[in-house]
């Protein structure tokens, strides 16, 4: 059975794609869904109870918090892909120079990612944003920055046992520049698994994302994310749970989706873990 | 046993040079020095900050006799003092606030197994199963769950619309006019969601791991010998196959460590907890960069701490790694 035959077969790797498209289809049409404009500010509504005026209820400002969330979607998509994007570009580069090299190069790489790994990722991405500013461009340069060391490991353990096979020898004998091997031989090969990790690594993005928002230091205000609708949550938590509820179960959905997507597609890359 | 402990140990000591260059790198990060984004952000405490700052990281001199000077300070214990209006030395604000960090975090560890564990084995032992289908379900639900909106919910349900627990810090109000017995009862309420939380995240990972290796484990051939000389069962699986499938997870709760101090971060401030992790919150937020840069280096001195302790007790646990 080839990749596709098997995808179409999972019927979690389906839902989770489903999920996923709904998200890129609901981020592209933010304004035609949205009811309401996200920043339009109603004092005489303010922490309205969900009902068929405001389907998801408002918050302390008056604002549609439906339509504030399908905005938050487009974020969340953004910082997701972004960090995800940087983190697998720094993860390959070195994960394939670590594994193609092998040697001290290897051990000065492989060892800088253990260092990186003592750091708790929270603390690390907390201490930074202490000395930039918190904006969504730091925020995804940061998350990226911080998130590279599982990809490394992963392409490495690829080119070390790829560096050995035929083809790259092959390409050797006949004169192959390490650049045009490493990229142009080895590294389609390593796809797959890069792939599995980019799909899981958006879903922590994304987590990633909503939690630093949610503490306020992530994306600022007025800019709706499902974190910092969560903050406004915790604010008033006594007296309006719907703010607590739907941001939080838009983000579970949204991992939801990746994780199936990305285990989805790893099982139908390996045909070994079909049981 | 020495001889293995003290090697690995041996090789802390790069990795802490290593904590230490990463540390130093990242407090030079600041667009333009630190001084001058002080300027920027601060406006009011310009001149005083920017000596302090100048002082403590001696920027007048070139960059390895920084970081060399900051290295000295830091082995004799040296942090700095605190940007914030208490004045007072770093080493001092994060050693009182450490503890009820670390006795959460192995309250919750703790939690972690007495959970974790048992739904590993019995879904592992049990596989295919309606328990194994179901932990299975909410296993991948709970790596996917953001646990700040699950505190909220929990906070919400049993904190607000119940009102069986308290939702902040560690203490009601009227602490001190209760009995001691009153004192402990009250002191364990307010830890139980905070901990619940906080060993959530690690919940979802050692189940499946757990479940995994005890799948391996079961189908290992000297698993077959005890059920061929007639071992009951339950002999099979809980003294023969449990006691090997427990010990890579070990190295699991090891490198569960950084997760669960990191997550310090989110559920101390939400429960307002005075530990580590809200100081540090409390200091990114004020900007207070002596005090970021220590709990970052402890942060990461207690991963380094937390995986020496689970690789030694894997040692211990099994002969095979301390010889080799």
């Amino acid at each position: 059975m080839n990749f596709w035959e098997t995808f179409y077969k999972n019927k979690l790797a389906i839902t989770g794609s489903g999920i996923v498209l709904l998200l890129f289809i609901v981020s592209l049409l933010a304004p035609l869904l949205a009811p309401y404009d996200p920043g339009q500010i109603d004092l005489k509504n303010v922490l309205a109870s969900p009902s068929w005026n405001n389907l998801f209820g408002t918050d302390q400002l008056g604002r549609d918090v439906l339509s504030r969330m399908i905005w938050g979607a487009r974020i969340s998509l953004k910082v997701g892909f972004a960090a995800t994007g940087l983190a697998i570009i720094i993860g390959a580069i070195l994960g394939a120079t670590a594994g193609y090299y092998g040697g001290w190069v290897d051990a000065v790489i492989m060892r800088f990612v253990d260092i990186m790994l003592c750091f708790p990722t929270f603390f690390l991405i907390l201490a930074v944003i202490a000395f930039l500013e918190p904006s969504i461009w730091n925020i995804m340069i940061i998350i990226g920055l911080t998130g590279w060391m599982g990809v490394t490991r992963l392409v490495r353990a690829d080119f070390i046992t790829l560096r050995e096979r035929d083809f790259v020898k092959a390409a050797r004998t006949i004169g192959a520049s390490d650049l045009r091997i490493i990229f142009v031989h080895i590294l389609p090969n390593a796809m797959a698994s890069i792939l599995v990790a980019a799909t899981l690594g958006i879903a922590g993005a994304i987590l990633t994302e909503s939690a630093l928002s949610f503490l306020g230091i992530g994306v600022q205000p007025p800019t709706p994310s499902w974190g910092n609708i969560l903050t406004a949550g915790k604010d008033n938590i006594d007296i309006a749970w719907w703010l607590s509820l739907y941001p939080g179960l838009a983000i579970l959905i949204t991992v939801v989706g990746y994780n199936l997507l990305g285990e989805g597609i790893r099982d139908s890359l390996d045909p070994r873990l079909i049981k | 046993m020495p001889g293995y402990i003290f090697k690995r140990m041996l090789f802390m000591i790069p990795m802490l040079l290593g904590i230490t260059l990463v540390c130093f790198f990242v407090m030079h990060l600041a667009p333009g020095l630190p001084t001058d984004l002080q300027t920027q952000m601060n406006p009011k405490s310009t001149v005083e900050m920017k000596e302090r700052l100048k002082t403590l990281y001696e920027l007048d001199k070139p960059v390895h006799e920084q970081y060399w000077s900051w290295l000295k300070k830091l082995s004799s214990g040296d942090l700095g003092i605190s940007f914030s209006s208490d004045h007072r030395p770093v080493t001092a604000k994060i050693m009182e606030r450490l503890p009820i960090t670390i006795i959460l975090e192995f309250l919750s560890l703790i939690i972690i197994i007495a959970i974790a564990l048992p739904i590993g084995v019995l879904s592992a032992v049990h596989q295919n199963s309606i328990f194994d289908k179901v932990t299975g379900v909410l296993v991948f639900i709970g790596f996917a769950v953001p646990t700040f909106w699950l505190a909220l919910l929990m906070m919400i349900f049993f904190g607000i619309h119940l009102g069986w627990l308290p939702i902040s810090g560690l203490r009601s109000l009227n602490y001190e006019y209760l009995t001691p017995w009153a004192q402990f009862v009250d002191l364990i309420k307010h830890l139980i969601l905070p901990v619940f939380i906080s060993a959530f995240g690690g919940l979802a990972g050692l189940s499946r791991y757990m479940r995994a290796n005890m799948l391996e484990v079961i189908r290992q051939d000297y698993i077959m010998t005890a059920r061929a000389k007639g071992l009951s069962e339950r002999d099979v699986i809980y003294k023969h196959a449990l006691r090997n499938a427990l010990l890579p997870a070990i190295t699991i709760l090891g490198l569960s460590i950084p997760g669960l101090i990191g997550g310090s971060v989110i559920f101390e401030t939400i429960f307002a907890i005075p530990g580590m992790g809200q100081l540090f919150y409390m200091s990114v937020m004020a900007r207070d960069y002596p005090t970021v840069m220590g709990i970052l280096l402890i942060g990461a001195i207690l991963t380094l701490l937390g995986n020496l302790i689970a690789d030694v007790s894997y040692a211990l646990a099994d002969p095979r790694i301390r010889i080799s």
